[in-house]
């Protein structure tokens, strides 16, 4: 399948605002569901989603409502003081889950910081997701326990990652995929186009997978890029597909095509799914001072979850029952999370030593001796009562 | 013991961290069908195959950043970063990822990646072929970094930083690849001097002269021309810059009372500021003069007619010498 042909077989021409200020080849997204909730028939994606039953788009819906409960909890634990800052998805689920949900469990992510929906898919452990967040550690979780990196702050240095992981798994003779997440900033920075290179060149199974919310904290995606992103790809010989991000089957579908190529020796593909951040960058952003309030209307229409609710109500499966239980999944995620956060114990003044090296090192380990005594000085060897000024 | 270039003897210790181990593998620009442009991986592509041998695309970041992912599957890269002035690029990825994915993961995640990175001047170069950038990454925690002075060190240090779970920065000295030792290949790794440790290479009692890399034969020579002058220099090689073996240092320097110390890179903010600085710290009572620093200027390097200028030589080692034993020196009468 190449990149043209992708484009042409959509029947669905993006709707106003999606790509306001970008010129290029005006490729269809690809769309397997309205905004209106409506399944629209697509002859070559329609096979990769086939075996969703109704159960399945049952658990993506209630995957993407816990995903959005976190996120709102999570703010909510921000506003409270609990958490020093956090990268809210809102409006990115369809994106996250869709294609965390059609990753195996040996593939390998590489995410940037905003990618908790996909930590959700692998499995994460909810404490885990904010510990980062609540300034406890560096990283929230074992990256080999869920099969996911750490998150990637430096905006794109992950897609190298993945390239790297790819090329291990290559060695290696498996058929597992490194999956990298990034947003439509990070498509300007050397790393990932360098990513791009290197993957092509040694045609490593990697999927690169861009979403596309249209802002990077303030800047909009026109100032980034003048033609669509999945554009982008082709100069490196990498296909490409440009998916609608607010639908989840869509996003499953073009998520398992770019998996199959890559564990077939096909080498590495682009996506990029349409999507919107609706909320802040983080918590500590105020998006009103940059963004139309209008645009937020044009995207809260397209919202994700409401679509496959939609969808859901006109296969008759959003039953009461359903809407109960995801209702109560949600909050008991929720819960878990907010007693997971505040029950977390704080880390020993001495932990900031640990780990550096994985074998002794005489510089650190001096000034760690030497602040330890600095400590003990207070007559109390963990610190715990040491001023704030010694912490 | 097998009589062999520098540049050879590293070569024979990645062949042999290549055949030890599966998962050491290779990665850099021209160092498969080419060997290097010093030739220092000469043969091995074609012996060891373009998967363990990679001849990636010019691109640095990207060849640290995909050295992280491998690392991160389980594999030891060890990359070339074909020259100092080249390494910019990678300083995102070396700092930022490299140096920290084992703190950041609470240890779950290793790195250990050896960056290969010929270093230093001599060689008539043009601009960015001649760097010493080694005190930035000796500045970033996370890292170990060393420099070798001999074949017999590139060849042991080379398999040894390989073999680290800590990501190594291995500094070569390029002006002494072709420089000719006898090496042991049959050393064993475990009995062998560990790579965090200096080593007294001249023994003396007046003045302590410590340096590394390409400067460590240049500061030998100093020695055996100071004991014409009846000066007796006790020579240290650091090798590893990070962290510095003070414990070695500070035993010669009780000795001796007198410390200079030289290296290419600049001075401000250089490895002799730390190392007089700490040595300060730690044994002040027992110096009899102010450390001195023999150092490359704070110059960006400079065109190759006066490279040699900049360059510690051997009498520019031996006046600071004198200098710290209170004898008649350039800067006699000056204050400070």
């Amino acid at each position: 399948m190449s990149t043209d042909e992708t484009g042409h077989g959509g029947t669905n021409a993006e709707g106003p605002g999606n790509s306001a200020g970008i010129h290029g080849s005006g490729r269809y997204l690809i769309q397997l569901v309205t905004p209106a909730g409506e399944r629209i028939s697509h002859p070559e994606f329609d096979p990769w989603v086939q075996d969703i039953s109704d159960e399945q788009l049952c658990s993506l819906y209630e995957d993407m409502a816990a995903v959005r409960r976190i996120d709102v909890e999570a703010t909510a634990l921000q506003r409270q003081g609990e958490l020093a800052l956090w990268p809210p998805l809102l409006g990115q689920e369809a994106s996250q889950v869709g294609a965390g949900r059609a990753l195996r469990e040996d593939d390998f992510v590489f995410s940037s910081y905003r990618e908790n929906g996909v930590a959700y898919c692998r499995g994460v452990d909810l404490t885990d997701i904010i510990r980062v967040w609540r300034g406890n550690a560096s990283s929230g979780w074992d990256p080999y326990t869920i099969n996911m990196a750490t998150p990637q702050i430096i905006i794109g240095a992950q897609t190298l990652h993945a390239t790297g992981y790819a090329m291990g798994i290559q060695n290696d003779g498996a058929d597992s995929v490194a999956v990298t997440f990034f947003g439509d900033g990070a498509t300007s920075e050397g790393d990932v186009n360098e990513a791009m290179v290197f993957a092509a060149s040694f045609q490593a199974p990697v999927v690169f997978f861009c979403q596309n919310n249209h802002w990077a904290i303030s800047e909009p995606v026109r100032l980034q890029s003048h033609i669509q992103l999945a554009d982008r790809a082709t100069g490196f010989g990498i296909p490409s597909l440009r998916v609608d991000g607010n639908d989840v089957l869509a996003v499953m579908a073009a998520t398992r095509v770019a998996l199959d190529r890559a564990r077939r020796g096909g080498g590495p593909t682009f996506i990029e799914a349409v999507t919107y951040r609706m909320g802040p960058h983080t918590t500590a952003d105020d998006p009103t001072r940059y963004r139309d309030a209008n645009e937020l209307e044009d995207w809260a229409a397209k919202d994700p979850i409401a679509r496959v609710k939609s969808l859901l109500e006109r296969k008759g499966l959003l039953t009461e029952n359903l809407q109960q239980h995801v209702q109560d999944k949600a909050d008991a995620v929720a819960r878990e999370m907010r007693a997971g956060c505040t029950n977390m114990p704080d880390p020993e003044p001495l932990d900031i030593f640990k780990h550096v090296y994985s074998s002794p090192n005489s510089w650190l380990d001096r000034q760690q001796d030497h602040y330890s005594r600095y400590l003990a000085s207070f007559g109390d060897p963990a610190g715990a009562n040491s001023p704030e000024g010694a912490h | 013991m097998t009589q062999m270039t520098f540049a050879r003897a590293i070569n024979a210790g990645l062949r042999k961290s290549l055949e030890n181990d599966p998962k050491v593998i290779l990665m850099g620009e021209d160092i498969g069908t080419l060997g290097g442009v010093f030739r220092v991986t000469d043969g091995l592509q074609k012996d060891f195959g373009t998967h363990r041998v990679v001849d990636t695309p010019l691109a640095e970041s990207a060849i640290m950043g995909t050295a992280v992912g491998l690392a991160y599957r389980g594999y030891r890269p060890v990359v070339e970063i074909q020259f100092d002035g080249f390494i910019y690029p990678a300083f995102d990825q070396i700092v930022s990822q490299v140096a920290k994915l084992h703190y950041r993961t609470q240890g779950a995640v290793k790195m250990p990646i050896t960056v290969r990175v010929p270093f230093g001047g001599g060689i008539g170069s043009p601009e960015h072929h001649s760097e010493s950038p080694e005190a930035y990454f000796t500045h970033t925690s996370g890292l170990r970094v060393v420099a070798v002075s001999n074949p017999q060190d590139a060849h042991t240090v080379i398999q040894q930083a390989i073999a680290s779970d800590d990501p190594v920065l291995y500094f070569e000295p390029k002006r002494r690849y072709h420089d000719k030792g006898e090496v042991d290949e049959a050393v064993d790794l475990s009995t062998a001097l560990p790579m965090d440790r200096a080593r007294v290479v001249a023994e003396g009692t007046d003045v302590t002269l410590v340096a590394y890399g390409p400067l460590v034969k240049t500061a030998r020579d100093a020695a055996t021309a100071a004991s014409d002058e009846g000066v007796s220099i006790e020579v240290i090689d650091l090798r590893s810059l990070a962290p510095v073996d003070y414990a070695t240092v500070e035993a010669s320097l009780r000795k001796t009372g007198r410390l200079v110390i030289t290296h290419e890179a600049g001075q401000s903010g250089g490895l002799g500021a730390e190392v007089a600085a700490s040595i300060t710290e730690r044994c002040f009572y027992h110096l009899e003069a102010a450390p001195v620093r023999i150092t490359g200027f704070d110059i960006p390097y400079p065109y190759s007619k006066l490279e040699m200028h900049h360059l510690p030589g051997l009498d520019r080692i031996l006046d600071g010498v004198d200098r710290a034993l209170g004898r008649p020196n350039s800067l006699s009468g000056l204050e400070g």
